[in-house]
């Protein structure tokens, strides 16, 4: 991990006879030329194919594990340190890890998309197993004797007569610098004795004895506090503000003023708040914003142009069948609501930057901080440091940004900046609004024989890659960046289109999606892009649909499943959960089932639980909920089912109660009485995930796939015990009580 | 000049009485558990103890901790030595990304030091205060739970020790 | 002699009990069996709205249980009585009484076996509620979810727990009604009028009470006590520093905040909850009522009282650095930390004027109630708990200063702020209301 401190020093590889030497991504081009390889090199590798990018060892043995993505808390460092061992036969306990670093790492884009096992940890796997073909290989040379009597095992080469070498003995100058093959000498999963293992978090002990673990423990020598002082509302400009006052205030080094962005700078931490609160309170603007009306905003956002995109056409969609039904289904805007506002440190320094910052993408991030800057990007160094969780794009660029900002403006001083809770929820990008509608037909024998869905959304990704329009100090600079025009996600993964496409056989379907390039809210990607409103739709859908077949919900699912691993998961779900047919339940309970498969190509989820609705109130207390889940080879068991337990009790908070509010000028959830998440005494009496092992197979992603099904399943739940059919989240007390009447 | 007693060691903090504690626990003494999470006393990732109570150290000024005891997860045990809470949230793996856990932890040591074994219903009533934004609720509540059995153990073996 | 005397004096007083016995004794009224589905909807929906006017659910619900279940112990001088429940449950609710027997309940405070009931229950105030209001209760109390759980015994002390005594009290305190309309207000007054006097019962907390436990008629309004909470003045006494109009009291009771007046906090806050079933008109009506009988009742005083304490307020305003504008920075406590610093570093982050979040929003101190009551209980209270919202829903969050505070530094704060924000004398009893709230529960789950 990029333990703080570390960073902060010079690279401290050790530079003994067992040399460890990194070296990053050639351009394509350039290395097929060079090696004139044009097959797919696994994972990552193809981008970034010289084997010492992602492994080294170093005169003691010790083993480092290079990856270009981050640890968010899901705990990627763990798995893909397990990865790295397993295939070099090493103990995981000789093996650190170091994340994304525009210096030391491969470029792997952003840590997003529950990509990282398939990206990272397929390239970490398959360099492991070549990286311990070339000791084989040495230790065959350096032993004389032929490779098939020799063997890795913890940590070094051991022959068939007994000799062995240890690995820091065979690492020697250039030895791992080479490139990859296309192929790999992969152990067999059956033999795997690391992965597949519940390993302990590499990074839990830290967080829990108070070791600096985030970037907000960073502590330089001679760091300044900072704050920023964001305008009233969006592209508010600042007409005054009494900066002589504020930079008399004990303890305060410089306010920085750049056209409307505005900022200050302290020695202390509560000397820079105050001098922010009193900037602020002395500062003029002009408002401008509109926002249209929160209570409309569907409608409005669905009168906007649109870029249409027919994603499925199949069969004869026009209505037949016995039964029609149809439904529409909506979304507020989500805040990513992370528990920790967003911090960055930076420092300005003979015409280089070096900024510390929890960014999911540190490479697109430094290009677009170099660009803003005027600077070159061999002058811009991004270290990805761990922040609170994130979710998604929330405001870490920015406050990488706003630090980079006033560095520059106090070369020589490493720059703190943080966020204040207010900024933070009012200044994110959210996940955006989104609307479907969907018509389904069923025939006399109960199966789907045709189904239209249309979907409307913003783009989901408003990440800085570039053009520096899309960091929020850029747009109020005096010479302002303008927000390159947004573009939807192609399939197969989809950005609001992700999971539109039903995931259940029917032989005729239509399949649109709406994207909406014009965002009167700030909007980016929020886990699980468009899923977590598709999959929300579909599976009540799939449930109102159940019930007009009379059939049971669950065995309707499987009616238009083929796929074994989406049965499995289904099965198993219902069977841990106990659901049994036409169960009698008490009054004001009800039970709901809902599946998926992220992006219809990564992980597999299927959620069953149960809830209580309080008949004069509306509450819903969450009962148990089961889930079953199938990602592929499972490196860590518990680190999926932890990811998945998150998954849903956070999407259960998004569902009943989160949606962030606005007047038709200001953002109005700022903090967290104005935008209550789920607290404990209602988190759910039990959760239970059941983790399919499938050794062999693909990483398939698990980070967001337990949205969708929680949110579907609560709604399927508290259909099931009050007989209303609630379709526009969140499923509000207020909303289930007026649905259900007096 | 305030003298404070953090984890039973004395300090003197040259700082504004009015800063909150927070500040001075991470700036001043470098102490890096207690957390900034909202400044307003709504989330709890700021948790220490004050004379054996869970207070928002975001909120609490440092004029009125002087003299009293403050506690803060690195003073429930080391990376070497973890006490039991700690203990107990790293056996259950009681973390994402692991921001709200020091308040959390905390907040379960107050608990646990008045209510030696609570009832699921009195843990989730007591740690209502502080949020957890990645879902960890689940692990968190096991894990206090298990630091509850952790503790008794530990009051219980030099009992059996000194029967010898 | 002596003998005849007392021999006489026994016969009169057993002549005199007999007949007072004789005289409170009530019969049963035979069962029922109601059927839920018999009712009628909208008569059903207007009894939702009466019973959110009078919030039966926070009595008649425990911590934690079913709605309108029982369980609930209200706190009297005299020892605890338990809200009953009131389901429609035939063992141990009321699914055998009989709407008669329900009219006989709010208007007499007979059970249907004939039992008084402590006035702990206003029937004192639902003998007010018109025929066909009770009738929609009646309605709507029968179409609820029946709850088996039988009633907790009350805990009163001998010979209060005597249930006839209740009848003595009614004979001195109980004016049965129904509500008389006064033909001089409006029609919205008298709608106000009316919901105050009888579902809402508000005089129930906000007037203070004689030794036998009733209202004290001849000061109604003038201040009582709920829950360990004073309930201010709502009439001429009140001492809001802005007199309450119609607009704040609407704002106030619709949403639980208005702007020169602050949050409702306390037991206000399951009230306000409670009425957001009631329409609008009606909430508007009741805002109607008491703004016509709150604060100085000439026009002049109350502009001249208004534009007084608005500009008090914005002169004693809080500044970003806490450290207050104008007025004394002066603490009565030596050898404590100064209210000032504790307020400048504790509180002005939230309580600063100027910047401020759209809900957790505090009104300027110079415009609060509880800082500028006669009494310290409402101020301390809120410092020692807090303000929170029902879970999940949005509403103010002030954090409880009660671990954070010594009880000195507690007292230096209130003596600070009710200086520094208030134009009355000072508080004289702070020490001892805060040790009287040490030693009562905090508001969370009674074990049952």
């Amino acid at each position: 991990m990029n333990a703080p401190q570390a960073a902060l020093t010079r690279r401290t590889f050790v530079a003994t006879g067992g040399a460890l030497i990194v070296s990053f991504a050639m351009s394509r081009s350039a290395l097929a030329q060079a090696a004139q390889q044009p097959v797919k090199l696994p994972g990552s590798l193809d981008k970034t194919p010289y084997l010492d990018s992602w492994i080294g060892i170093d005169g003691n043995g010790a083993v480092t594990v290079f990856t270009g993505k981050a640890e968010l808390g899901q705990g990627i460092m763990t798995a893909l340190i397990q990865c790295a061992a397993e295939e070099l036969d090493v103990d995981p306990k000789v093996v650190t890890i170091v994340t994304a670093d525009t210096e030391r790492t491969a470029n792997e884009g952003y840590t997003a998309g529950s990509h990282s096992m398939q990206d990272s940890g397929t390239a970490i796997l398959n360099a492991a197993a070549q990286v311990r073909a070339i000791l084989i290989e040495l230790a065959a040379n350096q032993l004389n004797l032929p490779t098939d009597q020799l063997q890795a095992k913890t940590g070094a080469i051991v022959a068939n007569d007994g000799r062995s070498v240890a690995y820091k003995d065979l690492v020697i100058g250039q030895a791992l610098h080479r490139t990859a093959q296309p192929q790999s000498p992969l152990k067999d999963s059956k033999s795997f004795t690391v992965i597949g293992k519940s390993t302990q978090r590499v990074d839990i002990p830290g967080k829990v004895t108070g070791a600096p673990m985030y970037v907000q423990d960073l502590r330089p020598e001679g760091m300044l506090h900072a704050r920023v002082v964001r305008p009233p509302n969006y592209g508010a400009e600042l007409v005054s503000v009494d900066v002589a006052a504020v930079e008399k205030l004990p303890g305060v080094i410089q306010v920085v003023r750049n056209g409307n962005f505005l900022a200050v700078a302290a020695q202390r931490e509560f000397q820079a708040i105050e001098a922010m609160n009193l900037l602020a309170a002395t500062a003029r603007w002009r408002k401008i914003a509109a926002l249209p009306d929160e209570a409309t905003v569907h409608q409005f956002l669905m009168r906007l142009p649109t870029q249409d995109q027919t994603i499925v056409n199949k069969g004869n969609p026009a209505e037949q069948g016995a039964h029609v039904l149809r439904a529409s289904y909506s979304r507020p805007y989500l805040s990513h609501g992370s528990i920790g506002p967003s911090c960055a440190v930076a420092l300005y320094q003979a015409d280089k930057l070096t900024v510390w910052t929890h960014s999911q993408g540190v490479f697109p991030l430094r290009d677009t901080l170099a660009k803003m800057l005027g600077m070159t990007p061999a002058q811009v160094h991004c270290i990805q440091t761990e922040g609170a969780g994130c979710y998604g794009h929330n405001a870490a660029d920015d406050a990488a940004a706003d630090a980079a900002l006033v560095a520059r403006a106090i070369p020589g001083r490493p720059i703190r900046l943080q966020w204040m809770r207010e900024q933070e929820m009012g200044w994110e990008p959210f996940g955006p609004a989104m609307s479907s509608s969907v018509t389904g037909a069923l025939d006399d024998q109960g199966k789907i024989v045709s189904w239209t869905y249309e979907v409307w959304s913003n783009t989901h990704s408003t990440r800085p890659g570039g053009p520096p329009g899309n960091l929020l100090a850029a747009q109020y600079l005096a010479k302002p960046f303008t927000p390159p025009p947004p573009k939807e996600i192609p399939m197969p993964e989809g950005g609001g289109d992700r999971n539109a496409i039903p995931i259940y056989a029917i032989p005729n379907a239509h399949v649109v999606d709406h994207f909406i390039p014009q965002m009167p809210l700030r909007v980016s990607a929020l886990r699980g892009l468009g899923a977590y409103l598709n999959v929300f739709a579909i599976e009540s859908f799939m449930d109102e649909l159940a019930d007009a077949a009379k059939a049971d919900p669950v065995e309707f699912r499987l009616r238009h499943l083929t796929d074994p691993r989406a049965r499995d998961v289904i099965n198993k779900a219902a069977q841990e959960f106990g659901w049994k047919k036409d169960d009698k339940r008490p009054r004001g309970r009800g039970r709901g089932f809902a599946f998926a498969q992220y992006k219809n190509l990564a992980t597999y989820c299927a959620v069953a639980l149960e809830v209580d609705v309080e008949h004069e109130s509306g509450e819903v207390r969450l009962g148990r909920v089961v889930s079953a889940v199938d990602s592929g080879q499972a490196v860590n068991p518990d680190g999926i089912r932890n990811q998945i337990e998150g998954a849903i009790v956070q999407s259960a908070s998004w569902t009943l109660y989160e949606m962030v509010t606005f007047s038709r000028t200001d953002i109005t959830s700022r903090d967290w009485s104005s935008y209550p998440i789920l607290r404990f005494p209602n988190a759910p009496a039990s959760v239970a995930v059941h983790v399919i092992d499938r050794p062999g197979e693909k990483f398939l992603g698990a980070g967001e796939a337990g949205q969708g099904p929680a949110a579907a399943a609560i709604a399927n739940a508290i259909a099931d015990a009050t007989g209303a059919r609630l379709r526009d989240l969140p499923l509000t007390a207020t909303r289930i009580k007026q649905a259900i009447g007096v | 000049m305030t003298v404070l007693n953090v984890n039973g060691q004395q300090h003197e903090v040259d700082a504004d009485p009015r800063t909150p504690l927070l500040y001075v626990l991470r700036d001043d003494l470098k102490l890096n558990a207690a957390k900034f999470g909202c400044g307003l006393g709504q989330c709890g990732a700021c948790t220490v103890l004050v004379d054996h109570t869970p207070v928002f150290s975001c909120l609490t000024p440092l004029a009125a901790v002087e003299g009293r005891y403050v506690r803060t997860v690195e003073g429930l045990g080391t990376i070497d030595k973890p006490g039991p809470v700690q203990r107990a949230f790293i056996e259950e793996q009681s973390a994402q990304c692991g921001y709200c856990i020091p308040g959390m932890m905390m907040r379960a040591q107050s608990l646990l030091e008045k209510n030696a074994a609570p009832s699921d219903a009195q843990i989730r009533e007591a740690m209502a205060p502080n949020l957890c934004r990645c879902g960890t609720q689940m692990r968190i509540l096991r894990a206090v739970h298990r630091a509850a059995r952790l503790m008794t153990v530990e009051i219980e073996r030099p009992m059996r020790e000194a029967e010898r | 002699m002596l003998t005849r005397i007392l021999g006489g004096l026994v016969i009169v007083v057993a002549v005199v009990f007999g007949a007072f016995f004789a005289w409170q004794w009530r019969g049963e009224l035979p069962p029922v069996t109601a059927n839920a589905a018999s009712f009628d909807p909208g008569i059903v929906a207007k009894g939702a709205v009466l019973a959110a006017v009078a919030d039966c659910a926070v009595c008649h619900t425990q911590a934690g249980g079913k709605p309108y279940a029982g369980g609930f112990p209200v706190k009297t001088p005299f020892g605890i009585v338990y809200g009953t429940n009131i389901t429609p449950d035939r063992d141990t609710g009321i699914g055998t009484w009989s709407e008669a027997a329900f009219r006989r309940a709010l208007r007499e405070g007979v059970g249907r076996k004939g039992t008084h009931f402590y006035p702990a229950f206003p029937y004192d105030h639902f003998t007010n509620i018109s025929d066909g209001d009770i009738s929609a209760l009646y309605a709507f109390l029968m179409t609820r979810e029946p709850v088996h759980q039988p009633n907790r015994p009350t805990r009163l002390s001998f010979p209060l727990n005597w249930r006839p005594f209740a009848a003595a009290w009614n004979l001195l305190y109980l004016r049965q009604g129904p509500y008389r309309p006064d033909p001089g207000k409006s029609a919205e007054w008298n709608r106000g009028a009316y919901l105050v006097a009888g579902a809402g019962h508000c005089s129930a907390c906000h007037t203070p009470r004689n030794a036998l436990g009733a209202e004290t008629k001849s000061d109604r309004f003038g201040g009582g006590e709920a829950e360990d909470w004073y309930a201010p003045a709502l009439d001429a006494a009140s001492p809001a520093p802005v007199p309450w109009t119609v607009d704040e009291l609407y704002a106030y009771l619709r949403t639980g905040y208005a702007d020169q007046h602050g949050f409702a906090a306390g037991p206000m806050q399951p009230v306000v909850l409670s009425l957001r079933k009631v329409p609008d008109a009606d909430v508007h009506a009741i805002a109607t009522f008491i703004a016509s009988i709150s604060g100085p009742r000439d026009a002049t005083a109350r502009k001249r009282q208004t534009e007084g304490a608005l500009a008090f307020a914005a002169q004693r305003a809080v500044t970003t650095t806490g450290i207050a504008q104008g007025g004394t920075t002066g603490s009565a406590n030596t050898g404590t930390v100064s209210g000032a610093t504790l307020f400048a570093g504790a509180c002005a982050s939230c309580h600063h004027s100027g910047g401020g979040l759209p809900i957790s929003r505090p009104v300027a101190l110079g415009l609060s109630t509880p800082v500028n009551e006669p009494d310290p209980t409402n101020f301390l209270r809120i410092v020692l708990d807090g303000i929170q919202p029902p879970l999940g829903h949005r509403g103010p969050i002030m954090p409880s200063f009660s671990g954070a505070l010594t009880d000195p530094q507690i007292e230096a704060l209130a003596d600070y702020v009710r200086t520094q924000y208030s134009r009355g004398g000072r508080w004289t009893n702070v020490p001892a209301a805060l040790a009287k709230m040490r030693q009562q529960q905090t508001p969370t789950m009674e074990a049952p």
